[in-house]
């Protein structure tokens, strides 16, 4: 399909900004890291705003409210809270894992946002590969929970850390099988290619691909309905359970960066980045990103977990089959050289192979449940 | 209503088939000999028209000189229900078959009363202590305790 | 080639965000799956049968309260009903009706909290436990105005009920049997057909009927597993004779079973209080017991259908001030003793979905 250039995105500012603004490669750098910086620490402490503050008012009960105005504040106060705290490492402990542990999941969450476009062009590193990137780096952090789960000596944590190992590898597949369909549509890897090219944003042309990139994301940064990783009450904080202090921030920002940028992922592959009329680029780009953070929240919120064994065969026999199904059309429709004009049709029609291809494989396929095991 | 069986007919049915395991019978109070408990246990348990297939609970009561262990029995199917009664007369090993062979429910409630009066249940599979820790010394539930 | 595998032992101790109290589990497992289980308990055991003989009768009531804390109604009215067999007091009508709303409402209250935290055990990060503790709110609201208390309530005495309602009672109460039909409706189109509860919680952990009858289970799970035995119609106490409702009952004894069952009995504990409400009469609330009750030598055993399952009360009198023995049947317990063959076979996760099926409360299970 090729890259249409309608002009009823005139409003949006489509000048590129120029790869080594604003004064040479070190320059560059340097604003750019201090605004990724920024930027993570920043929506990290509003999303744990909107998550608790959002989860309260959907159990019914307030949420806090009393940490400045509607509770604003709140993370800021668990922030200074938890540096205070006392850091107890159990005796048994491999100290060094232990210590590492943190530090190796915490580096790729940031990492991540080196690739991601706040406005066209503004990114610390334009790569051509981008998404290859973004692919490679995230599966690092689950190198960091799994030294957390080993390096405390506690079989809840070894627990845990299986299961996460479990989950990510599963579903790696699923998301790069979803990330290959947007890259066949758009023609690019690059992560600020896709977003000029999404003249109408590819969640309308890619629906299937957009719910397998949710699911898949879900599962990768254990978020309910998949958080059996940290499930609460049965292992009681699996990985993190012998973490306190600023080791168990750390964990905590991971949790939350790795959902912000798993939302500015989709926000940039599905949603249209930054594109959007009126309001300046960079803060439509926080909007959505925010709104897809929500969707989470809500998911959280609503359903209950599912069991390892269940998300297993979740990856493998639901949404494997139907990641492959959806790059194989999507490719035959890249191949059949889709018209631009023709843009409409191609999303209704899409829409319905989704709406199909789930029914009929929900019903007559795939059933969750069951597993016992003879002893 | 549920029927509480009168303890009289039940235990003239037992002397037939045990003669010489009930040491009393009145009119709800059926007393049978510890060393034949099991044997009527089960025959309660299989003849057709007595059926119990359900225990509802099994206690000791420490009168001063004997320990009593009362068990209730009752038949869903019928709705009926009658108390067995066992003394044992040892205060300082007692012991009682167990009838965990034949309802399962007898399980915590036997390691209890061992647990709270020492009597000890013969074929219980884990004849521990249950709410008390290991090394406890003396049983609690016993009228000279405290 | 077989890789070499060796089960290990975890404790899932005391203290533990799901163990539903101080109640302590080892669990040997292999891998995931768990392969053997070893309950342990004890760690809430004050001697409550030892207190019954040193107190009066009617001071063993608060006693009675703390056995299973989240339903103190119930337990205070089967050790009243025993206390009153043995002696044989006669209970004024109005009293009879009083009681009957009070457990049924807290049946309602205690069906409740097992229901949410069964959810909450299956992952719903407490959203169907919150919601359910604000139903629960207004039916506590309704014990704190006839007994000033929350919790353990000591609300009904020997003879009766120790104080009339208050006149504000009952159109809170019109107002409560309202709302609350709604809010069951409300809960089972959010839950009844959720994909991931009915994955989670449809044929794990099956107990089947001769199991249950077996291992001495009542109440909910018994009935769950397709046993249709309620006390209430089984053998009636109180005026449970005068009211109509149904005993529901599941087929196959899952979680899943267990869970609908809890949910079916609400309602109809819901229709229980309608009938009695219309047919509350006016009269004492208290027959005219001495301070300190001395019953004929003897013994008595009492029953009733409390929100756990049988709770009973096997009292032996030697015409003293104080019980001889005070037997508690407790029905956690003995729910309990098939815990280890649900749990043979499934994992980890499961095991705590069986385990907080079965609803128990500790204060129960160690007196």
């Amino acid at each position: 399909m090729a890259t249409a250039e309608l002009d009823i995105y005139h409003l949006v500012k489509l000048q590129a900004v120029p790869p080594d603004w604003p004064g040479g490669f070190w320059w560059h750098w340097l604003f750019f890291t201090v605004v990724i910086i920024g930027f993570v620490l920043t929506m990290v402490m509003g999303v744990i705003y909107i998550e608790r503050r959002g989860m309260g008012r959907m159990q019914s009960r307030l949420g806090p409210n009393r940490t400045g105005p509607f509770g604003l504040l709140q993370p800021v106060a668990d922030a200074i809270k938890v540096l205070l705290k006392e850091n107890i490492v159990p005796t048994a402990a491999d100290k060094l894992v232990h210590w590492l542990a943190p530090v190796v999941a915490f580096a790729p969450a940031l990492m991540l946002f080196a690739v991601i476009p706040f406005q066209n062009g503004a990114l610390l590193a334009d790569l051509n590969i981008g998404i290859l990137y973004v692919v490679a780096i995230s599966s690092v952090s689950t190198m960091g929970i799994f030294m957390a789960g080993w390096g405390s000596s506690n079989k809840y944590s070894l627990l845990g850390a299986m299961r996460n190992v479990a989950a990510v590898v599963s579903y790696e597949i699923p998301l790069v099988l979803a990330i290959v369909g947007v890259v066949l549509i758009s023609g690019s890897l690059s992560l600020n290619q896709m977003v000029v090219a999404q003249d109408i944003p590819f969640i309308l042309l890619q629906p299937l691909g957009f719910l397998l990139f949710f699911a898949a994301g879900c599962a990768e940064i254990n978020r309910s309905p998949f958080d059996l990783m940290e499930a609460d009450s049965e292992i009681v904080a699996g990985f993190h359970t012998e973490y306190s202090g600023m080791k168990f921030a750390m964990f905590y920002l991971v949790e939350y960066a790795e959902a912000v940028a798993i939302s500015a992922v989709i926000t940039t592959l599905f949603l249209g980045g930054w594109r959007g009329p009126l309001l300046p680029p960079w803060l439509w780009f926080v909007v959505k990103v925010l709104l897809v953070f929500f969707a989470m929240v809500w998911t959280r919120t609503t359903l209950p977990r599912i069991r390892i064994d269940q998300l297993m065969a979740f990856a493998w026999k639901f949404l494997f089959p139907m990641a492959l199904l959806n790059l194989f059309i999507t490719a035959l429709q890249v191949l059949a050289d889709w018209p631009a004009e023709l843009a409409w049709a191609m999303i209704i029609v899409n829409i319905a192979v989704m709406a199909i291809i789930i029914l009929i494989w929900s019903k007559f396929f795939f059933r969750l449940g069951g597993g016992r095991i003879e002893v | 209503m549920t029927i509480t069986l009168s303890a009289k007919e039940v235990a003239s049915k037992i002397e037939e088939n045990f003669p010489g395991s009930v040491v009393e019978s009145s009119r709800d109070n059926l007393v049978v000999r510890g060393d034949s408990l099991l044997d009527v246990a089960r025959f309660l348990k299989d003849t057709e028209g007595l059926d119990f297939d359900f225990l509802n609970f099994i206690t000791a009561v420490d009168y001063y000189d004997h320990f009593e262990v009362v068990y209730l029995l009752s038949s869903l199917e019928h709705n009926h229900c009658l108390t067995v009664k066992t003394r044992c007369h040892d205060r300082e090993n007692p012991a009682v078959p167990s009838v965990i062979s034949l309802w399962q429910g007898a399980d915590f409630q036997e390691r209890e009363i061992y647990d709270l009066f020492g009597i000890k249940f013969e074929g219980h599979p884990n004849m521990k202590r249950i709410f008390l820790w290991e090394g406890f010394e003396g049983y609690p539930l016993r009228k000279d305790f405290i | 080639m077989a890789l070499r595998t060796e089960p290990f032992v975890l404790n899932m101790g005391p203290v533990h965000p799901s163990t539903h109290g101080v109640f302590r589990m080892r669990a040997t497992l292999d891998g995931e799956v768990v392969v053997d289980i070893e309950p342990v308990f004890g760690y809430l055991h004050r001697g409550i049968e030892k207190l019954a003989e040193q107190r009066t009768y009617t001071g063993t009531i608060p006693l009675t309260d703390r056995l299973d804390y989240i339903s103190s109604m119930s337990n205070n009215f089967a050790y009243c009903l025993a206390v009153e067999k043995l002696a044989g007091i006669k209970v004024p009508e109005r009293a009879e009706y009083i009681r009957v709303i009070m457990a049924e409402l807290q049946r309602i209250a205690s069906l409740l909290i097992a229901v949410g935290s069964f959810l909450n055990d299956c992952g719903a990060y407490f959203t169907p436990f919150l919601y359910m503790f604000r139903e629960r709110e207004r039916i506590v609201d309704l014990f704190e105005m006839v007994s000033g208390q929350r919790l353990t309530y000591n609300y009904m005495r020997v003879g009766g009920v120790s104080q009339d309602l208050p006149k504000e009672f009952m159109p809170a109460l019109h107002k409560f049997m309202n709302l609350m039909p709604r809010f069951l409706d409300e809960y089972d189109r959010l839950l009844m057909q959720n994909e991931i509860l009915i994955a989670r919680a449809k044929g794990v952990g099956i107990l089947t009927r001769e199991q249950a009858i077996n291992s001495s289970a009542s109440g909910p799970v018994l009935r769950a597993s397709g046993v249709k035995w309620d006390i209430r119609k089984a053998d009636p106490y109180s005026v449970y004779d005068r009211f109509d409702f149904d005993i529901p009952a599941q087929e196959s004894g899952d979680c899943y079973d267990r869970y609908r069952q809890r949910v079916e009995e609400m309602r109809q504990s819901l229709r229980i209080i309608q009938q009695a409400m219309e047919q509350l009469p006016p009269g004492p609330v208290r027959t005219e017991v001495p301070h300190l009750i001395r019953p004929p030598a003897g013994e008595a055993y009492a029953r009733i259908e409390c929100p756990k399952g049988e709770l009973g009360f096997y009292l032996v009198s030697d015409n003293s001030i104080a019980p001889y023995r005070c037997h508690i049947r407790p029905p956690s317990l003995l729910n309990l003793t098939a815990l280890r063959d649900m749990v043979r076979g499934w994992k980890v996760a499961d095991l705590i979905i069986i385990f907080g099926s079965i609803d128990i409360t500790v204060g129960e299970i160690d007196r």
